[in-house]
Formats: C-alpha cells, sequence, structure tokens
C-alpha cells in the first residue's frame, strides 16, 4: 500500500492527530505552539470530525491556567480531551497537573517545548519547560522530528488510555514545531486499528455522573493521604510496558517502529551519547557518519522520558559501553547536574552499570544550533582521559570555561542533499513562497524535504532566512545550512549586500540569485566588494533578475515570492522546467484560488514574466567593487552597543561570548538609535511654509521620527544648509524662537500617518500639506545631518511650558524612539506620549505581548534617557502577573518614600527644620515643584554626603524616592481582559496609586491575532473563525464599578486632545487608573494610515464611546462620568467593514455576518443609552440627606 | 379593460412598471415584495466586475500582509479559505430570485475587462436570468483618448458579449454621447435588443469646510426624466431596439410619459427607496384610470405616439426646445 504523504510542520502534524482523537480541546495562544489550537479551531469551525464521526468542541479560555482547569473538568466528566501550550504556558497548568495525575486519568497535552523566561523571555525551544513538569506524575514522551511529532501523538492518546497515566508529548519549538517536512501520514483507518474503543469507554465511564454518583476530590489527612499517594506506584510501573506495546502495536500499523530508548551506532560501541528531541536526530546521522568512519560509538535517543525505566534503559544500552555523555537541552542552576544526566547516573547505577562513567552538558538553549561538529565535540571530549563534566557545547563560556571546542568545519551533510539558503525580507513573501516550494518537492517529486524559517526580531522590515534541504535520502539534519554548504544561496533584496554576509553559506561552485534593480550588464559594478570576492573565490554561478520590475508590472506589489520562486525552480533544475512551472501554477490555484481569480491570475502572471526576466551573469575574473559592506553600527556609538549589541544587529549574535552578557539581564536604555534600518522607501517632508505648529504628526508618530522643537534662534548659527526652520508660532515662545520639525530619514517606516492627520491644505492644491512623502535615498544624507544637529538642539525646559495642550506636549523629548512596532502600529503613540509627559519618573511594568516585544526585544530597545539621564525603568515579568507586578513597584517606591521620610525627620537638626519641611511638604502637582524637590534631594545628599551616621547613608539611598514617582503598568487587552484579568481587577481594587494603560488592539496581537474577550461582536478572529458571537467585554464598566477608580476610555485618531487630558488626569490622581486606548492593529485588516480616521468612525459609530469618569468629581456632587463622544452617527457597518476582520465574515458566511452586525448595532445603542443613564445621574458628595 | 401589457426583450410583461437596479434586489424577501405590488419585472442590482477584482485583491492584501514575517505571528488572520470573493453571490442571489419570483429577472454586469464582461455575462445566463443589462460606464479622463476609439472599444464589447450569451442583450447607454443616435444605433447593430436610457452616474461633491470630495448618492426626481425623454423620442423609430426609460419615473404621469416617448418599460428605483413598494399599486392603477379616462385601449396603442417622428413639429426635441423655454421663461417674468 502506498501510504499517504504530506509536507507540513510539526505543529500541523500534531494537531491532525490531536483533533481526530479528542471530544474536547481547551485552547491558549502561546508561541511555538499556538498554532496546533488554530488549527484546531479552524477544522472545528469547518465541522471536519474526528475518528468517531463528531466534530471536537474546541474552546479557548483565558489562559493557560484556565485551559488546564477546562480540561480537568472535562476529564473528568469523560471527553477525551487535550491541549496545546508552551513554556510559561505549560508552569500555569502544573497545580491542574498534579490533579489529573493523581486522578489516573487519560489525557494528552501536546507541548513545543520552549524556553522560560529568566535573565530575559525567549519564545524559541529548549527543554526547560517540559523539565519543569517532570515531577507532576505525568508521563512525558519526546518526538525528535515532525514525523515522530505525528506519531507519537498518536502513540501518547493510545498509551493513556491503556496507562491511566496522563502524557506530555513534547518537541522541540521552532526546531519541529515550525519545520516543514515531508512526512507519511496516519490514516483514519490505521488510528482505528490503534485506539482500543474498550479504553475509550472505560474513560468515559469513570467520567462524573448523577447516574451513578461518586466523589473525587476529597481533603484527605495525615492518617493516610501518604498511603493514598502511593496507590498509584502500580500504574506508573506497568506504563513503560504498556508504552512499549503501543509502540509495537503501532509498527504494526504503520511500519514505523519505535522503542522507549532508540539505540543507534556501532553494535559495540564505548562511547554513547544520550539525548532527546530533535538533538537526537542529529546525532544519528552523526554517529551514523562516524562510525562508517570507524568509530565505536553510539547514540541512545530517550523516547519515554516519565517514567524513567531503568530496566528498558539498560537492556537498550549495548554492554560494550564504558561511557557516556548525557546531553541536557535544560539548565538547573544549582543543581548537581541537568536532569536527564542525573537519571542516567541514577539508573547505570540501580541498572547495576556503576562501572559506566557518565558525563553531561548543556546545548541548544533558546533554539541555539546544535550541529554534528557539536555532537562530536561531546562525543571526543568523553574520549578524553579527564573529560570536562557539566560542559556546555555551542557557545564560549569565557567565564567559567565550560564550553568545548568545536571543529566548525566538520558535517555530515549528504553528497546527494541539496541544501538552499534565500534571505527575503519578511513582507516580499519569500518563507512563504518557499514553503510551498518544499511542498512541491515533497509531494511532487520523490525527494525527501525540509523546510526551516529564521525570522527577525523586529516587527516591521525584518529579514527572513529560509532553509530549504531536498534529495533522494531521508533529511536528519534538524540545524540550519552550515556555512560553506548551500549550493543555492538567493537575495531576494539587493540591499541585504551592504548589509549581510549571505555568500558565506555558498558552498564551491553554488549558484547565486540575486533580486537586482540592475540588468546583467550593470549589477556587477553595483555590488560590494566583499560580495564580488565572495563570487569569484567561491566560481559561483550568478544570476539576476529583476524582480521589483516584474512585481510592479504584475501587480505583485512588493511580494517577491512568485517571482523568485519561479526563478528558483528554473535555474535549479529540481523539476523539469516546464512540470515546475505548472506545479508552482497548481499551488497558486490552490493556495489563492478561494481569494479570487484576479489574484490567481496576477500570480500566474508574474510566474510567466519571472522567467522571461531572469539572466545569468558573466562574473569578471577580479573584483573591481570600491564599495564595502557597512558595519552593523556608527563607530562612534558606545562602546557596549558596538561590542555586544553590533553583532547581534550583524546576525553575529551567536558569536558573543558569555563575558560579553550582563549576568542578570539588565541593559542600557536609548540603544534603538544605533540601528539604522533605513526601511521607508518615502519619508515625510516638512512644508514649513504652510505649518501651523500644531504638533499632531509629532504626536501620532509611532515611531518617535517626526519631531518638533523651539529654540532660541540664535542656535541656528552653524545649522547644515538644509535646516528648515521658521518663527515659532508658540505664544509662550515668540520673539526670537525658531521652530523646526524634523524628520529622522532612517528610522522613518513611511506609514504616513503624519501626513493623514496633518489639518493643513495648501488653498492652491488641496492635496499639497505641510507634511508630504518624498523618495528618501535622495534625502538620506541630508536629513541624516539635520537630525544630528536637531538633536543637539536643547529641549525646551519643562517648567517654561504647560503640556495640557497638543503642540505644547510634543515638546516633550519621547522616551520611547525608533521601536520595532509595525510600520503605522497604533498603540506605540499612547505609549510615547506617556514617555513624554511622565517618562523621566516613571517605572514602568509591561505585561507580556506586543508592546513588550517591540518595547524589550535584542538587539536594540527604543526606552530611552532625557538629555539629563533620566528616563522610564522597565521591566517585563510575565504576561499574567503584570497589573501585580506594577502594584509591587508602587509598594517599593512608597514604602521607601515614607521610610525616606522618616529619616529625614531625623536629621532634622543637621539639616535645618526649614529644608525638612519643604522636603515633607513639597507639592509636587506640576514640573516646577517636581524639579525644585530633585534640587533639594540633590542638596540632601550633598549635605549627608559626609556623615557617618548608617542612617545618613540609608537615606542618601532612598532618597530619590522622596520625588514624585509614576508607575505605569502597561499591557494589552490579552493581558487586561483575559489573562491578567484577576490581578488587574485586584490592584484596581488595592486603590494604590497606580496607571494602567491597556493598548486594546482587540485580539492577542503579538500572537498573531487570536480572540480576547475584547474583540468586537461579528469580528473574525483566530480562535473565533466563525465570527466572534458574544459582545465586547466593557472593562471600563466594570472599573467604574468601584467607584474609587479613574477610567478613562480613549482613542487618539479621534481626539488627541482628550486623549492628553486623560493620562495627565488619570497621572495625577492618587489612586488606581485604567486608561483604554483604542489601538488599530495590522490584525484589523485595513491600511494602516488609515488608522486614525477609522479611530473616528469607531467613536462615531458608538462601537468606542470616548469618556473620562474621575472619582474626584463625587467629592465635588457632581457626577464623574464625561461623556465626550456624540450619540452615534453612523451605523456600525460604516465603521466595520474597512476592515477584513469584519468584512471576510461577509465572504465567509453573509446571513451570520448580518445577523451578528444586527447584534453589534445594538451593542453599540445599548452600551451608549447605558452612559448617558449613567452620565446624567444625580451624584451627591454622600454627605446629603436622602430626600426622597 | 385597458390592456397594460407590453413587451420589452422578447419578454411579455404584464405593465410597464419594472423596477430598475437598485438594492432593493438584494433582499429575497423585498424582491417577492415588489413582484406582489406589480413591479413586471426586476432588473438585479449591478455585478461590479471592478468591486470583485478590487475585493478579491483586497482580501488576498490584507490574509497575506505581515505573515511569515515574524516568529511569534506566522499571520494575523485566520484563512479558513472559504471565501465568496468571486461573482457566486450575485450568482446564487439571481438563482434564488429565479427561484421564488414568477415574473422575469434581468441581470445586470457592470464590467471592466473583455474578458470579464463575457464570463461574467454567460455565467449570469447560466444563473438563469432573462435577459441581461449591459452598463457601458466609462468616464473618460484622458485627452488622447478619443471619442472615435472610445466608442468602438465599447460597440466591440458588446458584440463580444452578445456573441457569448443566448439571452437577449440591453445595453445601458450613458447620456454623454456626442452623437447619440449614431452610437445607439451601432450599439444595436452589434448585438443589442434594448437600449436603456440613461445610467445616472454619481457625482462628486466639494465639502468646503474640510476641502474634500464627498461621494454620496442623490435620487432623482420627476425632473429627471426629460432627459431621457428627449432621446427615447428621438430615437424611436430610428433606431431598431426596445426602449426602457430609467431616471425620473417616479409617478403615473412620468411611466405614461415614457410610453408616449416610445419606451417599452418604465424603470423605477429613486421612488421605491424613498417610499417603498406600496407606491406601485397604486401608480399602476392612476395609469389604468388615466387610460380609461382619456379611452385608450392598451400601452402598446400610445407607444412611440409622441415620439419625434409622430409629433406634428419634430424640432421640438431639437435645439428650437431650448430656445422656447427661454422665451417662455422671459414671459413668465
Amino acid at each position: 500500500m502506498k501510504r499517504p504523504v504530506v509536507t507540513i510542520d510539526g505543529n500541523e502534524a500534531t494537531a491532525s492527530i490531536a483533533h481526530r482523537l479528542s471530544e474536547v480541546i481547551a485552547i491558549y495562544p502561546i508561541t511555538p505552539s499556538s498554532a496546533m489550537g488554530e488549527f484546531a479551531d479552524e477544522w472545528t469551525s469547518k465541522g471536519k470530525k474526528n475518528l468517531w464521526g463528531t466534530v471536537p468542541a474546541v474552546i479557548e479560555m483565558q489562559s493557560e491556567g484556565g485551559a488546564a482547569g477546562a480540561v480537568h473538568g472535562a476529564l473528568q466528566t469523560g471527553a477525551l480531551t487535550t491541549t496545546f501550550t508552551a513554556s510559561q504556558g505549560l508552569l500555569l497548568m502544573i497545580p491542574n497537573m498534579y490533579k489529573i495525575a493523581g486522578e489516573l486519568t487519560s489525557a494528552v497535552f501536546h507541548v513545543a517545548a520552549r524556553s522560560l523566561a529568566a535573565q530575559g523571555l525567549s519564545i524559541f525551544g529548549d527543554h526547560q519547560d517540559v523539565m519543569s513538569v517532570r515531577q507532576t506524575g505525568w508521563a512525558l514522551l519526546s518526538s525528535t522530528s515532525v514525523q515522530e511529532a505525528h506519531d507519537f501523538a498518536a502513540i501518547a492518546q493510545t498509551a493513556t488510555l491503556k496507562s491511566r497515566i496522563p502524557f506530555i508529548h513534547f518537541f522541540d519549538g521552532f526546531r519541529t514545531s515550525h519545520e516543514v517536512a515531508k512526512i507519511f501520514q496516519i490514516t483514519d483507518e490505521e488510528l482505528r486499528l490503534l485506539i482500543d474503543e474498550e479504553l475509550v469507554r472505560a474513560h468515559r465511564a469513570r467520567g462524573l455522573t448523577p447516574e451513578h454518583p461518586v466523589l473525587r476530590g476529597t481533603a484527605q489527612n495525615p492518617d493516610v493521604y501518604f498511603q493514598a499517594r502511593e496507590t498509584v506506584n502500580p500504574y506508573y510501573s506497568a506504563t513503560p510496558a504498556i508504552v512499549q506495546e503501543m509502540m509495537d502495536k503501532f509498527a504494526q500499523v504503520t511500519g514505523r517502529h519505535y522503542n522507549l530508548f532508540d539505540y543507534v551506532g556501532h553494535p559495540d560501541a564505548e562511547r554513547v551519547v544520550i539525548l532527546m528531541g530533535s538533538g537526537a536526530d542529529t546525532a544519528e546521522a552523526t554517529v551514523s557518519d562516524l562510525v562508517e568512519k570507524g568509530e565505536k560509538i553510539g547514540v541512545l535517543k530517550v523516547r519515554l522520558y516519565r517514567p524513567f525505566s531503568v530496566e528498558y534503559f539498560i537492556r537498550a544500552l549495548p554492554k560494550s559501553v564504558k561511557s557516556v555523555v548525557v546531553l541536557d537541552r535544560t539548565k538547573e542552576p544549582g543543581s548537581m547536574g541537568e536532569p536527564l544526566y542525573m537519571d542516567v547516573v541514577n539508573a547505570l547505577v540501580e541498572g547495576q552499570r556503576p562501572q559506566v562513567k557518565a558525563i553531561g552538558g548543556r546545548y541548544g538553549l533558546s533554539s541555539k544550533e546544535f550541529t554534528p561538529a557539536m555532537l562530536k565535540a561531546a562525543l571526543d571530549e568523553l574520549a578524553k582521559p579527564e573529560p570536562k563534566n557539566h560542559f556546555t557545547v555551542g557557545i564560549n563560556d569565557d567565564v567559567t570555561h565550560t564550553s568545548l571546542e568545536v571543529d566548525s568545519s566538520f558535517s555530515v551533510e549528504h553528497a546527494e542533499t541539496v541544501r538552499c539558503v534565500f534571505f527575503g525580507l519578511g513582507s516580499d513573501g519569500t518563507v512563504g513562497a518557499n514553503k510551498n516550494s518544499i511542498k512541491i518537492i515533497g509531494e511532487e517529486t520523490d525527494n525527501y524535504a525540509q523546510g526551516y524559517f529564521v525570522y527577525d526580531s523586529k516587527k516591521s522590515g525584518q529579514m527572513t532566512t529560509s532553509h530549504l534541504r531536498f534529495g533522494p535520502k531521508p533529511i536528519h539534519a534538524p540545524y540550519v545550512i552550515e556555512p560553506n554548504q548551500a549550493n543555492f544561496v538567493a537575495c531576494h533584496q539587493f540591499n541585504f549586500l551592504e548589509r549581510f554576509d549571505m555568500l558565506k553559506y555558498a558552498k564551491e561552485g553554488a549558484v547565486f540569485l540575486l533580486n537586482s534593480m540592475y540588468d546583467k550588464n550593470e549589477v556587477w559594478d553595483q555590488l560590494p566588494r566583499e560580495v564580488q570576492s565572495a563570487i569569484i573565490a567561491k566560481k559561483l554561478k550568478f544570476y539576476v533578475i529583476n524582480g521589483y520590475d516584474v512585481a510592479e508590472k504584475t501587480g505583485m506589489g512588493q511580494r517577491m515570492n512568485t517571482i523568485m520562486q519561479t526563478a528558483f525552480f528554473a535555474i535549479s533544475g529540481v523539476l523539469p522546467r516546464e512540470q515546475a512551472i505548472a506545479e508552482i501554477k497548481h499551488a497558486i490555484e490552490k493556495t489563492y484560488g478561494k481569494r479570487g481569480e484576479a489574484v490567481v491570475k496576477k500570480n500566474f502572471e508574474a510566474v510567466d514574466a519571472a522567467i522571461a526576466n531572469l539572466y545569468e551573469v558573466n562574473v569578471p575574473a577580479e573584483a573591481s567593487s570600491k564599495m564595502a559592506r557597512r558595519s552593523p553600527v556608527p563607530d562612534d556609538a558606545p562602546a557596549f552597543v558596538k561590542d555586544v549589541l553590533g553583532p547581534m544587529i550583524g546576525f553575529d549574535g551567536d558569536s558573543l561570548p558569555v563575558s560579553a552578557m550582563p549576568v542578570d539581564g539588565t541593559y542600557p536604555l536609548g540603544t534603538t538609535q544605533w540601528e539604522k534600518r533605513n526601511l521607508a522607501l518615502d519619508i515625510p517632508v516638512w512644508e514649513e511654509s504652510l505649518c501651523i505648529q500644531c504638533g499632531k504628526c509629532v504626536m501620532v508618530c509611532p515611531h518617535a521620527v517626526i519631531r518638533h522643537k523651539v529654540y532660541d534662534e540664535k542656535l541656528l548659527a552653524g545649522a547644515p544648509e538644509t535646516f528648515k526652520h521658521t518663527a515659532s508660532k508658540f505664544k509662550e515662545f515668540s520673539a526670537g524662537y525658531a521652530y523646526t520639525v524634523q524628520v529622522a530619514p532612517e528610522d522613518c517606516t513611511g506609514c504616513t500617518l503624519c501626513l493623514e492627520v496633518c489639518p493643513v491644505k495648501d488653498k492652491s492644491a488641496v492635496g499639497r500639506k505641510a507634511i508630504n512623502m518624498a523618495p528618501q535615498p535622495s534625502l538620506r544624507e541630508a536629513e541624516a545631518r539635520n537630525w544630528d544637529f536637531f538633536m543637539n538642539l536643547p529641549d525646551m525646559d519643562k517648567k517654561l511650558f504647560n503640556p495640557g495642550t497638543i503642540k505644547n506636549s510634543q515638546l516633550l523629548r519621547p522616551l520611547f524612539e525608533f521601536s520595532g512596532a509595525c510600520a503605522g502600529c497604533g498603540e506605540t503613540p499612547y505609549v510615547k506620549l506617556v514617555s513624554q509627559l511622565f517618562g523621566d519618573r516613571s517605572v514602568i511594568a509591561n505585561a507580556t505581548g506586543c508592546s513588550s516585544i517591540y518595547g524589550g526585544n535584542l538587539p536594540t530597545t527604543p526606552w530611552a534617557v532625557d538629555s539629563k539621564g533620566r528616563g522610564p525603568a522597565w521591566s517585563n515579568s510575565l504576561f499574567e502577573d503584570n497589573a501585580e507586578f506594577g502594584l509591587g513597584m508602587r509598594l517599593t517606591i512608597d514604602k521607601q518614600q515614607e521610610y525616606a521620610l522618616e529619616l529625614v525627620k531625623v536629621f532634622e537638626k543637621e539639616l535645618s527644620a526649614g529644608f525638612v519641611n519643604a522636603i515633607v511638604n513639597a507639592n509636587q502637582s506640576d514640573e516646577a515643584g517636581i524639579e525644585a524637590q530633585r534640587e533639594r534631594v540633590a542638596e540632601l545628599k550633598e549635605k549627608l554626603s559626609k556623615s557617618t551616621d548608617s542612617r545618613a547613608r540609608d537615606l542618601i539611598s532612598l532618597a530619590d524616592n522622596l520625588v514624585k514617582k509614576s508607575v505605569w503598568i502597561i499591557g494589552g487587552d490579552g493581558w487586561a481582559y483575559d489573562i491578567g484579568y484577576g490581578g488587574l481587577d485586584h490592584v484596581l481594587a488595592s486603590g494604590r496609586n497606580v496607571n494602567i494603560l491597556v493598548l486594546d488592539t482587540e485580539v492577542y496581537s503579538n500572537t498573531g491575532g487570536q480572540s480576547s474577550k475584547s474583540t468586537p461582536r461579528a469580528a473574525v478572529a483566530k480562535f473565533a473563525m466563525g465570527g466572534k458571537g458574544m459582545p465586547k467585554k466593557d472593562l471600563g464598566l466594570i472599573a467604574m464599578s468601584y467607584g474609587y477608580v479613574y477610567v478613562a476610555r480613549i482613542a487618539m485618531g479621534a481626539n488627541d486632545q482628550q486623549t492628553l487630558r486623560a493620562l495627565i488626569e488619570a497621572e495625577s490622581y492618587d489612586g488606581p487608573s485604567l486608561v483604554i486606548a483604542y489601538s488599530h492593529c495590522i490584525a484589523h485588516g485595513y491600511d494602516m494610515a488609515k488608522g486614525l480616521e477609522q479611530q473616528k468612525l469607531a467613536v462615531q459609530s458608538g462601537h468606542w464611546p470616548m469618556y473620562r469618569y474621575d472619582p474626584r468629581l463625587i467629592e465635588e456632587g457632581r457626577n464623574p462620568l464625561v461623556i465626550e463622544s456624540k450619540e452615534p452617527s453612523i451605523p456600525m457597518s460604516q465603521y466595520a467593514y474597512n476592515e477584513t476582520r469584519y468584512k471576510m465574515l461577509t465572504q465567509m458566511d453573509e446571513a451570520r455576518a448580518e445577523e451578528l452586525m444586527k447584534e453589534a448595532q445594538k451593542d453599540a445603542k445599548s452600551r451608549w443609552t447605558l452612559y448617558q443613564q449613567m452620565a446624567s445621574m444625580h451624584y451627591g458628595n454622600g454627605n446629603e440627606e436622602n430626600k426622597s | 379593460m385597458t390592456d397594460l401589457s407590453t413587451t420589452y426583450l422578447g419578454l411579455h410583461l404584464k405593465n410597464p412598471l419594472v423596477a430598475s437596479a437598485s438594492p432593493l434586489s438584494k433582499k429575497l424577501d423585498k424582491a417577492r415584495k415588489l413582484e406582489e405590488a406589480g413591479v413586471s419585472a426586476i432588473v438585479m442590482y449591478s455585478l461590479f466586475e471592478e468591486q470583485i477584482i478590487h475585493e478579491s485583491l483586497e482580501l488576498d492584501h490584507y490574509l497575506t500582509r505581515g505573515t511569515d514575517s515574524f516568529a511569534e505571528a506566522m499571520s494575523y488572520l485566520p484563512d479558513g479559505g472559504m471565501y465568496s470573493a468571486g461573482p457566486e453571490k450575485y450568482l446564487n442571489h439571481l438563482a434564488g430570485l429565479k427561484k421564488s419570483l414568477s415574473i422575469p429577472v434581468i441581470g445586470s454586469l457592470n464590467g471592466v475587462s473583455k474578458g470579464g464582461w463575457t464570463k461574467y455575462a454567460r455565467q449570469i445566463q447560466d444563473a438563469g436570468a432573462d435577459a441581461l443589462e449591459l452598463n457601458l460606464y466609462f468616464i473618460p479622463t484622458d485627452p488622447d483618448l478619443t471619442a472615435q476609439e472610445l466608442e468602438n472599444a465599447q460597440v466591440e464589447l458588446v458584440a463580444e458579449v452578445k456573441s457569448a450569451i443566448t439571452i437577449p442583450l440591453a445595453v445601458k447607454l450613458s447620456p454623454f454621447v456626442t452623437a447619440l443616435p449614431n452610437f445607439a444605433r451601432r450599439v444595436v447593430e452589434a448585438g443589442a435588443s434594448g437600449l436603456v436610457l440613461f445610467n445616472r452616474f454619481y457625482q462628486p461633491d466639494f465639502d468646503l469646510e474640510e476641502l474634500e470630495i464627498i461621494h454620496s448618492l442623490d435620487l432623482s426626481t420627476s425632473a429627471d426624466l426629460r432627459l431621457p425623454l428627449r432621446w427615447v423620442s428621438i430615437l424611436y423609430g430610428k433606431v431598431n431596439a426596445d426602449f426602457a426609460l430609467t431616471s425620473g419615473v417616479h409617478t403615473a404621469g412620468d411611466v405614461l410619459k415614457s410610453m408616449m416617448a416610445g419606451a417599452k418599460v418604465s424603470m423605477m428605483a429613486s421612488n421605491l427607496l424613498q417610499n417603498g413598494d406600496q407606491v406601485i399599486p397604486s401608480m399602476l392603477n392612476e395609469v389604468g384610470w388615466w387610460m380609461e379616462s382619456h379611452e385608450y385601449e392598451s400601452i402598446k396603442q400610445m407607444q412611440g405616439s409622441m415620439s419625434q417622428k409622430s409629433v406634428k413639429e419634430p424640432a421640438a426635441f431639437e435645439r428650437a426646445n431650448y430656445m422656447k423655454v427661454l422665451n417662455s421663461f422671459k414671459e413668465l417674468r
């Protein structure tokens, strides 16, 4: 029988089994496992049935903790239940996991194993999460590849049903979850042969039912808990044999055989490496290669890690083995060794093989590459008379010297395997095209195929790298293509050549394909010298295609995908050209057919045009270019930026030694200014003669690249020739003051929000504004000089103006700049405004999500300092705890301020009564007051600096807290409405002075647009594919119910003055404040340049009423709620159907779209009516008699 | 008993009042009410090729934007691949109308490309339309484009569409044609059985405060009848086609005038949008009463009776008409 073959990634391979074998699936997004939940949701919403012919119920929960609870309940009532998670998500499930295991419940969780947040968060893969649950009583089954993820998902289900022990089935995050590979698919018939229906019914029969009621979940006392805990032992003892039985049965059905511990290598091996996960696949390939060369070595792949069977382990380990090296993809600081190593040491002792020497090492944390050379280094170490124990491999540990030397020239790549590396821009579709290509190769040829994709850390303008392998032999290479190994290198963006050394991947005689705006005769002279030299030295066959031109002419815009894919197939010869074109077109129809004919047509045209525009370049014998590759950061950057962040920017962070890294995850501020990304094709140009100096463009700029300053006109002396300025129109600063709006040309993303918001129209040509876009390249150099001059002009003294107007507020320097947020981001203007208004005295707690990623993802970070070195102190704890995290900060500040005040009074004599009184009773309600207090604190420190009294030294260390501090708790709606809601509610209830800013995009933006409780009715989101049926949660209304929480709902695009006022009021309120900010988002599906316009419509339709609720008004006997938007004046549909998230439902299910839109309209109306009534209620100040 | 029946594009209609292309035909129940109220046929809202292409490319753009760029978010919107981004929705609706109505349903098509016109025309036919109305909609803005080139292209399109279908074809014309009678004849020679006069274009307006262009729909009034009335009168008997008069039909009198000018049907939308389907029975009754009181036996009897070729003073439809109005205006003052 020919087995069906598919080319899919590990997440899909796993979910396809999980969905077929479940009745209930509770999901929650977390990278890199989110896609499993998305598949499950999609299949269920399309009516895809499970093995028993019914559609599994899929529900999104508010957190992984919630998902685990729902799973527990579903299991307890007898459903086949699963969930998908990773990292911190798995940790949130631990309490339930103990319960589920303690109750001997059959269940499977599928985990895309990921790092844990420690000194920093990482979304990438290692085993820290699964190792954190090894004590819960769950079985741990590890798969090493996409095929195994598919297979073990099924084996885990069969084994849990028989053993009654719940299973974690895990595989390496990204490396396996996101690798696209050709695998044999398990059919429904095969699954039926594997699943024992009696066991399914037995599981169901154990479910709670009032027909046969039982009680489960007692509280037990010292007399019996211990004994009861020991009752499960026989089940654990039996489990290894059961898993092996299921593996054997699986082999009978599918022909693929696995063991609890799979040994590969020399039958008389003396040295053996032991590991699990994708690294085991690398080990197998490496060991096989070395055994062929005569080495007596082997690899023991651990499949069932818990329960750990000493018996099976010892049986699998050849008797000839003298020493083992155990590799752990985790870190357990302070332990005697990492867990797998410790288990192996123990197993050797208990298994009567104590003579076998064991050493352990760590590798591959956070998806650090793990190559055959590293594996060989570990085995070589083992051969030494006194091998290093507790080593690391894959890094340079120059601090504790744990790392092994690696011979990077060692490779086991198969000669018949073709290796291709592609460099693309995120938005050009390179990765999508390569996923398509690998599918075509995998499914339309006899080749084995593998695709793996590496992304940048920024959300806009990022580079992607695609690593494709294919060939006649199975591919065991879960690591990216190594230098000098690629047969084919493609650069899809010409400007990458000056930034990255991509030809280091090419082997001699390889093909280099370049997307070039220069033709085959011109291109050579446009290449940096390093590129020319590499082409000549490596004897590369060099092709060019003007993909930009083809894309333009065929309506593909910036999408190079189809064009470059066609060129790849045309050159690589993996398929006959005609067949390749037919397959590409077939794939286009499959991928885009449902989006309409026009889409297919333009792609077809691009395919045809690509072939006609592909040329081979005659390579000269010598390099002639005078251009050199640019260094990642300028020479005048600070040392840390140059030495540490620079290599990261240049994609060479792997080379940084341990000593280069901060020990505790602490980094300097203001580093994005050194990473010039040059993303914008067009940048704003200021027209000083039209400008009314309103500051709106400065306020909305998401990346703080457009700024304005008022300054003494004398400072213009020495200004660059092209530096623009005009007389100031500020009433506070008129005569003698000049005014400039300046753009940072190399930091701008070209989003055009500034242009959209500019209220000025040229009276002679209304299309022209005070800000207009113009091509960046010709402006770049001059404007960069102008920017430098502008930045050296002093910021206006904050004491001299009131920041309560838009134009004045924008004189405040942004302390959040050039972030990695999407071009046109709707969140960052609010964040930036907070940084301007309060940044120099703020401490910020930032929930995990978009804002923590664009705010804190290395290499460079956007939080910055002012000219005095002050700025926001920023930290991210977790996703779920951000409100509490921020509250903790407040508690410290309040406590330390209180203590400092106590100490100040102690030194009344030394300091003078008047001085102490001034400090204690300082009025810090405005900038002048705050500045005066800062001066007093400086004086205080000076006065006490010579004191030997330890209390004086304490006071000096605490004195900064005498200056008013502002605590900001920032996060998205996923945090505030869902996972962090309990904490947020508690913090609001606490009454403490914290300011909470909710950047409400109405979806989980960072993980790709999953529905949250903020998602409005009728909108489509992931996990709500059929359109969300329930209305948006009214978080503001809930907060108002406390009566003492300041609440505001704002939308900068609809009313920027209200936004400014609300933030200033919120901060000034001595109690909890909640500001909910409408944030347009890429996940809404419309032109981001229209974000502000769309915010207006959101308000006009009643979807987003704006208001401020100020409890201080109650004290004055006034109604605290002031509604600041007008009665809905346009239908909800007029706002909503500008956005794909709403519109796509009309294209999928028109009747449901209509029904939900009708309901959404009612939501808007009833919300408005309710607010109106609330705002018109009579409030006494609490002292009035009830007159009724 | 007066006979209100007429024929249009070979279709036998119980009366000359047809509901023209408007959002009213978007809902099955509303279309059914129009039928119950008495209209003799319905022209469906237009299938806009341009819109289909736009929606399809838009959907593709936003489903694709930002995908495969950032490790945590491979995409930002779910892509279930279950869209109806093509003409299916229109065609299904047309089939639904045909199924639940007994009066003829005329499909309406607004295309931009040669392939699009013919393909969608055939699909509309296959979905069950009794006839097809083509909208020739083009705003020339290029000074290099000559009237001849434009007219040739449009005539060619009509011929192509006609060759692709077997159901009768009507063409809705723009009034902005230098030599309308000649162009009308060419369109008919290219295969149109009917001419619909005229297409009402949305005219942009300016917002003086915001200095922006406003697009809004202005409904017609009876005054708008004059333009098509003149041209139906002029073309009747000179161009061998069934005429439909649309724009400005609001009253029974407007219907009668249309017929007398030479139209086979009067098409109405604005009045229906403003006042609902209840205006139909009263209009039809009034047409009947008028005919009875003026001793007309049938609609057919009056069709073309006041066309240019039938009136005593044919010049009244020509330039002299303009002069006279000016004179009478002066006298009134």
